[in-house]
């Protein structure tokens, strides 16, 4: 399928402003997912990075599973449901037209957006402590810099939420790293 | 062999494409199409279009095409200008 076709799609089922909002929040979910996990490690003290690493990729794909599968399953009904009104409207199918091919290929979009969001992230806030397992000293070892990635990620979405909302971006991106530093914090307190 | 040089048709469209939309998806078919639209009706999830196309020669069969491609449904033919040649 075309790029066009795409953009079409989206335009004609308004699909670009969910698309966004999916990979927002599910994007939020991943990193802040892998900051307590990596936190959780942190204070446990004398955790072996390779068992580290294999927690935070296992969770990375559960997540990604879970936004594909979660996104698509809801999305295809929503779809459907929003198309069968659109036909009883219109008196007449609308099997040959972009409103019927967007009611199947939106919810696989959605449901890859939703999915590849948090696995994505994930997979950058992981890359320190693949970096300190091949040997590369890092400043702040790994899991710091670990979190660190994640504390900037999550302050990036913030900022993205607040352009796209006409908010002030540093205010929103600070909203958004002063709840990662609360997880932080209560992880810390629990360990 | 005639050309057809101007229609003017009834179509029932969802609210999306929005008329501009539909008359640059209609436009886009050839060289030199000039399309008109007015909205005559606007009800909930639909909208009834008097949708005038001019053209040295109007292929009808890609313009129904694109009717139906972009969700709507042509009901009447209301006004044709064909030349012959």
């Amino acid at each position: 399928m075309e790029l066009k076709q795409i953009k079409t799609l989206l335009e004609i089922s308004h699909s670009g402003e969910i698309t966004r909002r999916y990979f927002v929040v599910n994007g939020f979910d991943g990193a802040l997912t892998m900051l307590g996990l990596i936190m959780g490690f942190y204070v446990s003290n004398h955790v072996d990075l390779a068992v580290v690493i294999t927690s935070c990729l296992a969770a990375a794909l559960a997540l990604g599973m879970s936004g594909i599968s979660s996104a698509y399953i809801s999305e295809a009904a929503e779809r459907r449901r929003t198309l069968a009104e659109l036909e009883k409207a219109m008196v007449t199918p609308l099997n040959e037209s972009h409103h019927a091919r967007a009611a199947i290929w939106i919810p696989w979009l959605v449901a890859l957006v939703n999915g590849i969001a948090p696995l994505l992230i994930a997979l950058i806030i992981i890359v320190p402590l693949w970096l300190a397992r091949s040997g590369m000293v890092l400043a702040l070892g790994p899991l710091p810099a670990a979190m660190a990635v994640a504390l900037v990620i999550i302050f990036l979405l913030g900022v993205f939420l607040g352009r796209v909302g006409g908010t002030f971006w540093l205010w929103s991106g600070l909203q958004s790293l002063a709840v990662a530093l609360l997880t932080v914090g209560l992880i810390y307190l629990v360990g | 062999m005639a050309s057809v040089q101007r229609l003017v048709l009834d179509v029932l469209k969802p609210h999306q494409p929005n008329a501009l939309e539909f008359a640059h998806a209609i436009a886009a078919l050839g060289e030199g199409y000039r399309v008109d639209i007015r909205v005559v009706e606007v009800d909930e999830q639909t909208e009834t279009l008097q949708v005038a196309i001019e053209g040295d020669s109007l292929d009808f069969e890609r313009i129904s095409g694109a009717i139906s491609e972009n969700g709507a449904s042509l009901h009447s033919i209301d006004e044709v200008s064909v030349v012959g040649k």
